[in-house]
This record gives structure tokens, sequence and C-alpha cells, in this order.
């Protein structure tokens, strides 16, 4: 009972730390400008999918990580100043839209130039499971959850005590008097879509050799990691960890004891229930539209 | 200004007579019924997204409910056809009405997860229950027929589907121009403005979810039933996608834009058949220059260029 | 019986105060203004009011029915209209639909029969149309009867929201700075159109910043300041009181 519990929960946290990461990826772009970024998992996707292939053609693995991340946080930076900065100020759908054509191009490519197959990464440090309490964990497994604790501290360390970061919540809070003072909010928005799509990529990067990528596994984990955001509280950083654990670990008890089939849609029965009941998430400030 | 609007539907009429004329073969037929089944669904969408400013991702799942009702209920129950038909528009209805009035609460972004969560859910079930559904494969939809008059040859269904467009597109006009269209679209333009003129923003939101909602079960219904077979593909993200991307590159806010979307668009797999393993790409490149370039799609902004509202 | 009564009202956004414990009551068929710096809460006191905001505290009557924390809508069937300070126009519409919006309620808003085109919904539509025209002549835009919203002046938007509001036939009319931004030439026009509102029976009350228009209009003034009731009384009250001339010469006239 306990050991299969606790199986259940390592995956469910296993996972949970890459929602999170999407989830922190979208807070960010969205702290910056409102925008849902729907390409977000498209970075986990091609975070995974670069690794393989920087590893296959020869590289060594530490080389081959930091281009997997590199290549996405400029494919990120590409979206926002073709696709994003020119339309400032556009409708939700339009944005939403633009978003979504974005992630098609990525999963395109990808497709064309890496073929629609299912690859995989060689764990970091071996496949030699450990036991607890019955219950296997994978060595990678560890890999994910510490680099995860590693990024939400330098995060939390980036906004709290460096002026970009500072500058980067002030815009957050209240984009005009952010310019007033000052600081280019340009220049923030092109930091969060770098910085999230190096998160999503590291995301995808950490659990591939846990489970698989192919062209099309972006979609899903990008959803959910909106979802997390969602549930945390959007634009609240805190609640997209807590929101990406908490999605992952439901995914993996539902899946567990209720149906596998229906893994996929635990995160968004989850997530109508959230709307419905307490549609500001975790975390979520309350706000009074300004009229 | 509004009388000039209605010219366009005789246009739109006189090309839906003359067109079985001049088709040089099924293949175009084929595609024509196509078009208009998609141009309505798109015409109840920018209703939605265009006039009333509210976005769903999710209507590819009322699509497939309608179209699995057609399908599942007259194989598995032996319902009429009409009735499936029915029955599916009405549970599309239900469950549409049942989660509007949380989800229109919210907006903009939230919307979208909302409604995108629940076309997943639909589709997922769609996948799983293979006893009923054919799972992943899909299941045959038996002929329609009222009457004792079978629908069979695709001239049948041609007039059909003819009818309905029209018939949908002078609805449509005749709305968007009516009190209850008028505060659609102020909603749209200032939810407070309209909120303190006595609009009851939440119903009107929840009304037209669930009408285009019915839209898109109905015409699913006609889908299955013309096809003769229904799959998961009809309910996923990505045929969400589609109708939305069918409303904004057509043009949000117009009747007219929404049949250039969709004929547009139900063309595009063809045309883009030359670019074979480039499908996605070049698709998802035109949304993002048109939702650049033309950020009120093709209609609105030929129109503008022409010196004349629609 | 008054026909607005306000009392002990307030409302919070985290820790700022916008209103606080603001009383007064407003007589039928006056004009009523208020007054007071940039962010003493005028805004907030009006969005109070028409339901926009739900207060914290306090009470507010009509006509002696609580109506605190209704919602706009059901503010707008007991006669309760208003223009924004920031303007609040739908530019996806016309200049003349956006008048008759106002008469929303007004009008059979049947999904069934629009789609259908009733007959008598038509004809009512049409005899709307017809009103609706007549208010743009009474604001003065009879020349934009035909223009979209997005390619109007900002002047005549200003006068385009008054129209849309006076479209509902209300009892009561709240003008957020119907002049600010406009040149004095518009400011006058604006004055004398207030006045033909109040004149028409409806009771107006104003936020204005122009001082000259306020003393000429008003029946009575309210004060605020930090969101405070600073005085209330008629104009030449209002002008004597010591904290009045403190608040305006001192800190931040
Ligand atoms: N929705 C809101 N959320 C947070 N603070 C608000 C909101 N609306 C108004 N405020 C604050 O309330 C105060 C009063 O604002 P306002 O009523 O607009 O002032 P005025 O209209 O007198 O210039 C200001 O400090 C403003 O920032
Ligand atoms: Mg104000």
């Amino acid at each position: 009972m306990l050991a299969q519990f606790l199986q259940f929960l390592f995956s469910g946290v296993t996972v949970g730390a890459t929602y999170a990461l999407a989830a922190l990826g979208f807070t960010l772009i969205y702290n910056a400008s409102n925008v849902i970024n729907f390409a977000q998992g498209e970075f986990i996707m091609l975070g995974g999918m670069l690794a393989v292939f920087f590893v296959q053609s020869g590289l060594p693995l530490p080389a081959a990580l930091v281009l997997a991340i590199l290549v996405p946080a400029i494919v990120g930076i590409l979206i926002e100043k073709l696709a994003i900065e020119p339309v400032k100020g556009a409708e939700t759908v339009t944005l939403i839209i633009i978003t979504i054509g974005a992630s098609l191009v990525i999963r395109g490519l990808t497709a064309v130039i890496f073929g629609k197959g299912t690859h995989s990464l060689p764990a970091f440090s071996g496949d030699e499971p450990i036991q607890i309490l019955g219950a296997t964990l994978m060595p990678q497994s560890l890999w994910v959850l510490g680099v995860t604790a590693i990024v939400v501290v330098v995060l939390w360390y980036f906004f709290n005590r460096t002026l970009t970061g500072k500058a980067m919540l002030a815009t957050s809070y209240n984009r005009v008097a952010a310019e007033l003072v000052g600081i280019n909010t340009n220049g923030v928005l092109f930091m969060s879509f770098a910085m999230s799509a190096a998160l999503g990529a590291l995301g995808g990067i950490l659990v591939t050799p846990i489970t698989l990528t192919s062209y099309d596994a972006g979609i899903m984990m990008g959803l959910k990691g909106f979802v997390a955001a969602v549930l945390g509280g959007l634009g609240n950083g805190l609640g997209a960890v807590v929101g990406g654990l908490l999605v992952g670990i439901l995914e993996a008890m539902g899946a567990g004891y209720l149906s596998s089939a229906y893994k996929d849609a635990i995160p968004f029965v989850l997530i109508l229930f959230i709307l419905f009941f307490m549609p500001r998430g975790l975390f979520g400030a309350r706000v009074t539209d300004r009229v | 200004m509004r009388n000039r609007a209605y010219n366009g539907l005789y246009i739109v009429i006189a090309i839906l007579l003359v067109l079985p004329f001049v088709l040089p073969n099924s293949f175009y037929l084929d595609l024509v019924i196509r078009m208009a089944i998609n141009a309505v669904i798109v015409l109840g969408l920018n209703l939605l997204i265009g006039f009333a400013g509210q976005i769903s991702l999710g209507h590819a799942g009322f699509l497939g409910i309608g179209a699995y009702a057609s399908a599942v209920l007259p194989t598995h129950f032996g319902w009429h056809p009409v009735l499936a038909m029915v029955a599916g528009a009405v549970a599309t209805g239900v469950l549409a009405a049942l989660v509007a009035r949380p989800i229109f609460k919210l907006k903009g972004n939230y919307l979208a997860m909302a409604t995108l969560g629940l076309g997943i859910i639909l589709s997922i079930a769609l996948r799983n229950e293979a006893q009923w559904t054919g799972g992943p494969d899909g299941m045959p939809v038996p002929a329609f027929g009222v009457f004792g008059f079978e629908l069979s040859s695709d001239k049948h269904w041609y007039w059909v589907v003819a009818v309905l467009l029209s018939v949908s597109v002078w609805a449509s006009l005749n709305l968007i121009d009516s009190p209850f269209g008028r505060a659609l679209r102020a909603l749209h333009g200032s939810e407070v403005a309209s909120r303190v003129v006595g609009v009851d923003v939440v119903r009107y939101k929840v009304s037209i979810f669930v009408l285009s909602a019915v839209f898109a079960s109905l015409m699913g219904s006609i889908t299955a039933h013309y096809v003769g077979f229904v799959t998961p593909n009809l309910a996923d993200f990505f045929h969400s996608i589609e109708l939305v991307t069918m409303v904004v590159i057509g043009g949000m806010a117009s009747v007219y834009g929404s049949l250039v979307g969709a004929v547009l668009l139900t063309a595009l797999p063809q045309a883009l058949a030359t670019f074979e393993g480039w499908e996605t790409v070049v698709f998802g490149a035109i949304l993002m220059i048109c939702m650049i370039f033309l950020p009120k799609g093709l209609v609105p902004t030929l129109a503008a260029k022409l010196g004349k509202g629609e | 019986m008054a026909l607005l009564d306000v009392t002990h009202l307030s409302i919070h956004f985290g820790g700022v105060k916008a209103v606080q414990d603001v009383s007064f009551s407003i007589d039928a068929g006056i004009v009523y203004s208020v007054i007071g710096p940039n962010g003493a809460g005028k805004t907030t006191l009006f969005n109070l009011i028409t339901g926009v905001y739900k207060p914290t505290h306090g009470e507010i009557r009509l006509d002696g029915e609580s109506i605190g924390g209704r919602s706009p809508d059901e503010l707008a069937r007991r006669g309760v209209a208003r223009t924004f300070q920031n303007l609040q126009i739908c530019m996806n519409m016309s200049a003349i639909e956006n008048v008759m919006v106002g008469a929303h309620l007004r009008l059979d808003r049947n999904l069934i029969k629009a789609a259908l085109r009733f007959p008598g919904l038509r004809r009512r539509d049409a005899a709307l149309r017809d009103e609706a025209l007549e208010l743009m002549r009474f604001v003065g835009l009879d020349k934009f009867a035909d223009a979209r919203a997005d390619a109007m002046p900002y002047g005549a938007l200003k006068r385009l929201e008054i129209a849309r509001a006076l479209a509902m036939k209300p009892r009561v009319i709240f003008l957020d700075e119907p002049a600010a931004g406009l040149n004095p030439k518009e400011t006058i026009e604006v004055d004398h159109l207030v006045r033909k509102v109040a004149d028409s029976g409806i009771t107006v009350v104003l936020v204005e910043h122009d001082m000259k228009m306020v003393m000429n209009l008003s029946d009575r003034i309210l004060v605020l300041d930090y969101g405070k009731k600073l005085a209330e009384g008629t104009g030449a009250e209002v002008r004597r009181n010591p904290d009045v001339i403190a608040a305006y010469l001192g800190a931040h006239a």
C-alpha cells in the first residue's frame, strides 16, 4: 500500500517539477506582458529534442545541455521580437493565436528536421534505481527535483535581490509606473521570453530520460504547465511551483488509483473545478478592475 | 448602411445556386460541402469571438458531441438520426450552459483555459470509450433519412448544406443588428459601459456561447452523416484551433469574413499538400503573419481599403 | 425623502482607503457636485453608487431602497445612468449604435425574434434609431450621425457618452469629469448641455475640475479629500469653509 503510494508520489513529483518550470515560464511572460504564451510547451519539447540531437552528434553532455537551453532561449527571443512586440496591446484573442502559430511553427520545424520518431536521452547518473520503503526512485528524478529546487532558489534571489529582477517585478505590478521611473519595459519583455524559454527547455531536458520525447510532446506539457500556473494563481511565482507539483501529484495519483486512460484529462478536470470554485487559484491576488 | 450588409447575402445565395453546375467534378463538390459546413460553424463561433469578444478554444469538443451522438445513438441504441441529432444538440446546449455560467465570470486567458480544458476532456473521453466510440479508429455513421427519403448523394447534401448556410448568414446579419446583437457587441467594446446601461453581461455571454456550441454540435452531426464516419480528431484541440483561425483570418466581427475564413482554411490542407511535411510550419506561419499584419482579418481589412464598411 | 442617501460609505483596496466613512444625501431634481483633488475618491464614489464596485462598509439608498452591492444592470433598471472619466465608448460600433445601446432595457432583447427578424422588433428598432438621432442632436452631435465611433474626436466622444446615458431615460445621471480635456469653447458647450439635462428634470451628480462650471451649475457641493468628506453645502458655504481653503491652497492645490 505505502510502497504503491510512494511510487505514485515519486513519479508525480518528478513530472510535477517539469510542470512547475513550465508554469514559472508562463508566469514570467504573463507578468511582463499579460500574454499567455501557448508556445511554452514547445520550449520543453525543444529542450529535450535538442539535447538528444546534440548528444547524438557527439558533443559532451554538459556542452550539449547548455546548447539545448541556449537555442530555445534564442527562439524565445525571436518570438518576442518578431511576433509579440509588433502587436503590443492587441486583443487577447490575437495574442493567443500568435503564440499558437509560433508553437505550430516550432513543432513543424522540429518534425521536418528531426523526424517524427520518439527519442530518449541517457540518464545523467545511471539507471540504478534507489529503493525507498519498497518504492523505486530513479536517480534522474533526483536530478529533476534537485535542479528545479536550485532554479527556484536562483529565481527567488534574482527577483528579490537584483536590480534587473526587481525591475521585472515592478513592471508586472504596474507597467506604466515602471516606465515612468525609467525601467525599459521592452527589455523586461525580452528577458522574460528568454528566461521562460530557457526554463521550459531545462525542464524538457531533465525529464526526457524518464518520459522520452518527440516533436509533439510539447502540447500536453505546455497545457499542463498552464493549468499549474492557473492553479497556483496566475502571475504568482510561488503559486506556479506549488501548482506544478500539485498537478503532477494529482495526475499520478489519479492515473494510479482511478484510471490511467484518463491520465491526461485529470489536470483539465482539476482546472475546471479550480476556475469554477476558486478562480484566483491558490495564491492569486484579489484585484478590482479599475474603471 | 445596414441594408448594404444584406447585399452580400444575395451574392452568397447566387454563388451557391450556380456552383453545382460549374464545379468540374465530385472532388470539388465535396470540398465545397465541407467549406459550407465549416462556414456555418464559424458563423456561430464568430458571434462569440468576433462580436462578443469571448474566446473558445474548445469548440471542436461540441462538434464532437454532435458527431458522436449521430454515430453512437443510432448504431448502438437504434435511435432515429433526427432524434440523435437533436439529442446531441440538447446535450451540448446543456453542457455548454452548465459550464458557461462560472466560466464567463472569468476573463480572457482564464476563459481560454476553461474552454480548452473542456474540449480536451471531451476529446480524451471519445478516444477512451472505445466500446461506444470505436476509440482512436473512430466508427461508421448510418445514413441520414427523413420521411423515407435518404440523403445519399453528394448533390443532396450540397443542397441541404447550401440552405443551412444561407439561412445562417441571414440569421447572423439579423442578430447583430438587433438589440441582442448590439448588447453583444457593446460588452465587447466596453464591458463596464454595457453593464451600466443595463446589460446583464454574463447572461449574454452564456447565451451566445450556448448558441454557438449548439451550432457546432448540429454541424458535427451533419458532418458525421455526410462523411459516414467519425474519428476523435474531429474533437481535437487542433481542430478547435483551426476553427478559431477561420474566424480570425476571415475577420473577427465580420459575417462574410467567417465565410472567407472557412473557405480558405478548408482549402488550405489541399493547397499545402504540395509542401508535404511542411504543412504544420506553413499553417503556423500563416497564422502568425495574418495576426501580425492583418489583425482585423481579411474581409474587414479589404473592406477598409476599399473605403466602405461591411 | 432624498433621492439618494449615502451613509458611512467606505471601500478599501488592499491598504488604500479610497473612500472612508462618507455620508451625504441628494434631493431629486438638483445638480449636486463632488469635487476634490485627484485621487480624492470621486470616481470611486461613482463606481460604488453605480454598482461597479461593492462597498466594504456603509449603505446606499435610492428612494429608501438599499442598493449597496447591487449589480450595475439592476441599478440601470432603477434609473441610474453615468458617464466615465476615462472614455468607455464601444469603438467597435457606430456612434448612433452607442447611443442605441443606452436604450437596452427598453427594448425586446429576445435572441430568437432577433435572428428571425420579427417585424415588431424591427419597427421598434427603427423608431429607436430616430430617437437616438434626436438625442445626438440634443448633445450637439448631429453631424456624427453616420460616423463610426473610432473616427470621432475626443470632445465628441465625451458628449456621445452623455447621449448614451440619456438614452436610458434615467432619473439620475452621474457625470464624471465631462469637460476634462476639452478646450474652453467645448467646455462652455458642455456646461450648457448639463444645464439642459438638469432642466429636463434629471437629477445630475457632477464631478468636475472646472470650478467655474461647478459653481455655475451646482445646487450643492460635496468636497472629498483623501477619501474623506471634507465639507458639504451650497457653493457659497463650501467656498467659505476653512478646511476646504486649506486643502485647496495647502498641500495639494
Ligand atoms: N480598482 C482599484 N484598485 C485599487 N485602487 C484603486 C482602484 N480604484 C481606485 N483606486 C484608488 O483609490 C483612490 C481614489 O481614486 P479615484 O476615485 O480615481 O480618485 P479621483 O476620481 O477623485 O481622482 C486612488 O488612490 C486610486 O489609486
Ligand atoms: Mg476620477
